[in-house]
Parts: structure tokens; sequence; C-alpha cells
């Protein structure tokens, strides 16, 4: 790690991205091995690695604030402060999932925590973010919309048009790229002729900062003064986090494409035990107390399966029910 | 009563909807300075300034997009695509975000966001801006469509999908919005989704004519009737909500039916109305479901050949003869 010093941060913030990024590890292999039990009959994007980002990100957000996440968004939506309950229903297409069964993992959303949305096309939730922001702005309201997304995603037109509108109209947004080197079965440098995407801002009018996407507190500092900047008129920041994805694009990815070496490397970095040997390093915690925080999350992932099983499944009919607001005496549904 | 253009009607809804609620905005290319290309947003600039009256970048997958991240946080924007052949620079987003956003999210959502985008052909505009493009979004469920055919359903629709809760695709015709007619005086008048009107009363054949294709239909009936046939026609208002109860009733009647519209005849509206009509009232008709459409090729420039395209009064008065021949 780049920087050693915890200074300056609370316990509570350490404790909190400790436990979170390790809820999130877990929650992923978790669901992993219930989707190879037949528990969960969709896709699962797994951010294994990218921990920090999704985490760290999140807590540096206020409650108020929001995020759109993407099709690796199970770390977001826990960093944001989703129910592994709720979320493991939803995988297993279950009516008391977040979604009630109709979303499934690209498409949670709980609009009280802030989440509008994982997202199951890339570059689909920029300018979402942007409108949000917009409303902030038209309001008075000091919040921020911070947007995840990927380094294949900074390619498509979303982010073009939606960059150079907040850009424009200074509007309170966090574009935050988790460049994990791959979009889908292509390797970034494939993608694109840069390799910092970071670059990518001053066209836009705003800062681009490239940080370490295994170091949560250089991410949660990054995010911090990105929202600062934001909240005092200033414009969006984009953030680009160096990050690498364990696994493959979807589970049961042949990852033919992946450089050899490269995730042998990539795991001498891995956010998780990382950081927990810094924090054991700093003195601040010691084995026993990140050992019951790691039991605490095994607990409410117990929780969490056994709640999704528990879990009716939906009626039939349910599927006609929640596309329209207004349904004009049941001529529509 | 007062007597307003179409686009006057259309301004008027927004106006009196952004007087009302704060919440409500417009946002589009050229929308604030320029007043609109069409000029429907004359004067709002003025009144209520450039924070609520956004011209905006040539962007519409963002101008979209931010319209549906806005409605989430509560607001009720009102977007303007300034011609319908670009809703596919956005189509994304309102396939894919826009309409599905409340059903993905199992009802959490909630977008009540208008759409505003012209349709049809205003002459000599060639193919990238004369389309009609409702059809395209039919086939999505999630989002409405109106299709206003004058100045008094232009503003009743409009207020109904501003105060509604849902996202919808409002589509006004290019060569409409200079039609003058009467509009309710009643600051809360409004026209229902799903209630089409029978603007003409008749007994032998019900033509269904969908945006422009009603002032056609009214002028074919003018027309047939110095023969003795009574047409009857009948505006859906919006084809998503489809109000098939007064089709089907008015089909009972008449035992004949034309389908008229300005989009392309394969899988315009009128396929999925005669699709309706043949499982739900076929045993009411005494022939074929007849369509008047524009022919399938892309519009053209001249106006020779775009004439030979589009369809227009004769081809329904041709269409009703050919139904109603002995």
């Amino acid at each position: 790690m780049d920087s050693d010093n915890l200074t300056g941060y609370s316990l509570e913030l350490m404790a909190h991205l400790f436990r979170q990024m390790t809820l999130v590890r877990e929650f992923e292999l978790r669901a992993i091995e219930e989707r190879r039990g037949g528990l969960i009959p969709g896709f699962i994007h797994s951010c294994v690695g990218q921990e920090a980002t999704a985490v760290a990100a999140c807590a540096a957000l206020a409650q108020e604030d929001v995020i759109t996440s993407t099709h690796r968004g199970h770390g977001h939506l826990l960093g944001k402060g989703g129910d592994p309950k709720f979320m493991m229903a939803e995988l297993a297409a279950r009516s008391s999932g977040y979604c009630l069964g109709r979303g499934g993992s690209l498409h949670i959303a709980d609009f009280d925590l802030g989440i509008l949305g994982a997202n199951g096309i890339v570059g689909g939730g920029f300018p979402i973010a942007v409108g949000a922001a917009l409303a902030f702005r038209m309001r008075g309201e000091q919040r921020v919309a911070l947007t995840f997304f990927g380094d294949g995603a900074i390619n498509e037109g979303t982010f073009h048009e939606s960059a150079n509108l907040a850009g424009l109209w200074k509007l309170p947004v966090i574009f935050f790229c988790e460049n994990n080197l791959y979009g889908e079965g292509t390797p970034q440098h494939k993608q694109a002729p840069i390799a910092d995407l970071a670059n990518r801002a001053g066209g836009y009018g705003f800062p681009g900062i490239i940080v370490d996407g295994s170091d949560p507190i250089a991410i949660y500092q990054a995010v911090q003064d990105a929202r600062e900047r934001a909240l005092a008129g200033d414009g969006p920041s984009l953030i680009e986090a160096k990050t690498y994805r364990f696994r493959g694009h979807f589970e049961g990815d042949p990852q033919v494409y992946r450089i050899p070496g490269e995730l042998e490397q990539w795991r001498e970095r891995d956010p998780v035990p990382v950081f927990r040997s810094r924090l054991l390093k700093s003195g601040l915690f010691d084995e026993k107390t990140l050992a019951e925080i790691e039991a605490s999350v095994q607990d409410q992932l117990d929780e969490a399966v056994a709640f999704a099983v528990a879990a009716p499944l939906p009626e039939e009919g349910e599927a006609l029910q929640g596309i329209y607001a207004d349904t004009h005496e049941g001529l529509v549904f | 009563m007062h007597e307003i253009s179409y686009s006057e009607a259309i301004r008027e809804a927004m106006s009196e909807e952004m007087r009302r609620d704060s919440d409500t905005f417009l946002m589009g290319e050229d929308v604030a300075v320029f007043g609109g290309v069409w000029g429907v947003s004359e004067g709002m600039l003025a009144e209520f300034g450039e924070d609520r009256v956004r011209d905006t970048p040539i962007s519409e997958a963002a101008i979209i997009g931010a319209g549906l991240g806005a409605a989430m946080m509560g607001m009720r924007p009102i977007v303007e695509i300034m011609f319908g052949d670009f809703l596919m620079c956005g189509g994304d987003q309102i396939v894919n975000q826009v309409a599905k956003a409340r059903f993905m999210s199992g009802g959490r959502a909630r977008v009540p966001l208008t759409i505003r985008v012209t349709t049809g052909a205003p002459g000599s505009a060639a193919a990238q801006h004369s389309q009609s493009p409702e059809s395209w979004f039919m086939n999505v469920p999630g989002i409405k469509i109106a299709v206003p055919s004058t100045p008094a359903d232009a503003k009743g629709l409009l207020r109904t999908a501003v105060r509604g809760s849902d996202p919808v695709l409002f589509f006004e015709h290019k060569m409409l919005y200079s039609e003058v007619g009467p509009v309710s005086d009643d600051e809360d008048f409004s026209v229902p989704f799903g209630k089409a009107a029978v603007v003409r009363e008749g007994s032998d054949v019900t033509v269904i004519a969908v945006s422009i294709m009603v002032k056609k239909a009214l002028q074919a009936a003018e027309q047939l009737a110095l023969d003795g046939i009574s047409v009857e026609v009948i505006d859906p208002r919006t084809l998503v909500p489809l109000d098939k109860e007064t089709l089907i009733q008015s089909v009972a009647k008449t035992n004949h039916v034309v389908i008229a519209h300005e989009a392309h005849r394969r899988s315009g509206p009128g396929a999925e109305i005669a699709a309706m009509l043949a499982e739900e009232a076929v045993e009411y008709l005494d022939g074929p479901v007849m369509r008047v459409a524009a022919r399938n090729v892309p519009l053209p420039y001249s106006p020779v050949l775009e004439n030979s395209v589009l369809p227009n009064e004769e081809d329904i008065v041709s269409a009703v003869k050919f139904l109603l021949q002995p």
C-alpha cells in the first residue's frame, strides 16, 4: 500500500470498511455457492476483488446521497446499506426479494437507501445519476449522485453525453470508474487507446483522479474530496480506481482471455486480506476483534440464505403487476 | 371555451402545470431561448427562467435519462425531443431504463416523466425527419403513448401525462401545430388515457384514425357522405392504453373498419388494432380489416415521391368504397 497512514480516520470508519468489505466478499462467495446448489437461477457477475472500491466509495457518501450501480453491483448495494437478506432473496427469485422476484441481480434498487438501481445495460446508469443530481440542484438539496461504472462503460456514448452535461451544468455528480482491466472478455488496452481513463475528465472540464482500488482509505478520501467539491458547486469529478476482477465476467465464464500471471500478481493486492493485515499492523485492531467481525458477517449471511430459502416464490399472476402506477381502470397492466 | 392552436394548447398545459407545481420543468434542445424549433415553448423562458426551462446539448440519451433520474427523485420533468426520428439516439434510455424502471424494481421506482416529441411528415423533410415512430414503442411494456389530434386533446392529454405517475411518450404531429380549436377554460381540464373519442358518428363504416389521420378521415367522411355513406370516425387518442371497448362497439355497429395512420403500414399501430379486432370482434366484421398507412419505404424528399408514399383522405375514401362494394 502506498499509504500506511491511518491517522485522521476513525476506528469506527475502519471497522465499517473492514466489515463491509468482508461482507461483500463473503456475500459473493455464498451467492456463487448457492447458485451452484440451485437456489439462484440467474446470472451472477461477482465483484470479488473489487470490494474496496464499492464499500469505501459508498462510505464517503451521506445517507441521502444516491448511487447508480452496474451489472457487477452487489458490492455497491451492500456498501450503500442494502440488506443481504432481501438481496439474497431477490437472487433466489423470491417474492420477498428487493424487486419481488421481478428484477434479479441486475436490477436491485432501494430508493429509500439511495440505490437507484443496478443496471443490465453497460453505461445505462450515467444519465440517471445526472438527472438525480439535476433534481438536487433544482431543489437546493445538499446531496450528490455517484455513478459506478467500469472501464468498458466509459466507451459508451452515454458516458460522453452525461459527463458533458454534468460538467456543463456543474452538477453534483461523482463519476466513479472501477477499472478492473477487462470489459467483459476483452482487456482494457484493447478497448481504449489510453490506460489512464481519468484523463478523459479534462475534456469535460472537471478533474480526473486515479486511486489505488485496493486501498479503501485512499478511495474514501478521494470520494470525500469529490463530494465536497460537488456540494460546493464546483461540479463533477471522475475518479478512476485501478482494481481487478478476480473471477470471470459472469459465473461460468471460461476466462480464456485472461492474461497469464496477471491474476496471481493481483492476488498480492487482494483488498480484503491486505486491509486486514494493515489494520493488525497498525495496532489499532487485534486478531480477536477482526475475527469477531468476520464471524458476525458469516452469521448475517447464514441468516440471509435462510431467509431466501424460506421466502415464498412469486405467484404467476404477479408478473402482470407493478408495471404502471396508474392503470387507467385496468386498461394497461 | 377559448380558441387556441394545438401548439398553444401544449404550451398552456405545460405553463399551467409549471405554475401549479414547482417540481415540473421543461428540458430539451432549443426549448428555452429559441422557444422550441416548432415554437411550442415560446415565451416560457421569460416566465419561468432558465432553471426550469432548460436548453440542453444535443444529447438525447442524456436528456431522456436525466429526465428519468430527476423523476426518480420526485420531480415531474417534461423533456422535449425535437424529432421522433431522434428518439433512437436515446433509445436505450427509453426502452431499457425509463419503461422498465418501475417493473424491474418491483414497483419501487416512480417515474412521472413526460417525453414530448414530434411525429409525422412536415413535407420534404425526408427519411430522418418525417417518421411516425409510435408503434416502435408500442412493443415495449412500461411506457404509455399519447397521440393527440386536436388542441383540446393535446392540452387535456398532456395534463394527464404530466400529473400522472408513469412515463409517457407524447407524440405531437408537426402538421397539427397550427390547427385551431376550442379548448375548455377549466384549469383542471384533462383528457383521460384509454378513452377513445367518437369524433363523428356514423353507421356504415368505422374509420379508426390516429393523429393527423383524424383530420383526413373527417375530410373523407364528408366526401363519402355525398355518396350516401355514413362514416364513424374514432380517435383512440392513446395507443397505450388502447380503448378497445369503444373501438369494438363501433365495429359492432358498422361491421366494417378501416384503420388509418401515417406510420408505415408494416407493424404500424394498425397492425396491433387489426389483430385486436380479429381476436375480439371478428364476429362483427362483414369484410377484411383495411389499413391506410404510409407505404413501406423510407420517407422520400421530393414532394412527388413523398405524396405517393404518404396516406391521404383519398386513400381512406378508396378503402371505404372497396369495403362497401356490393
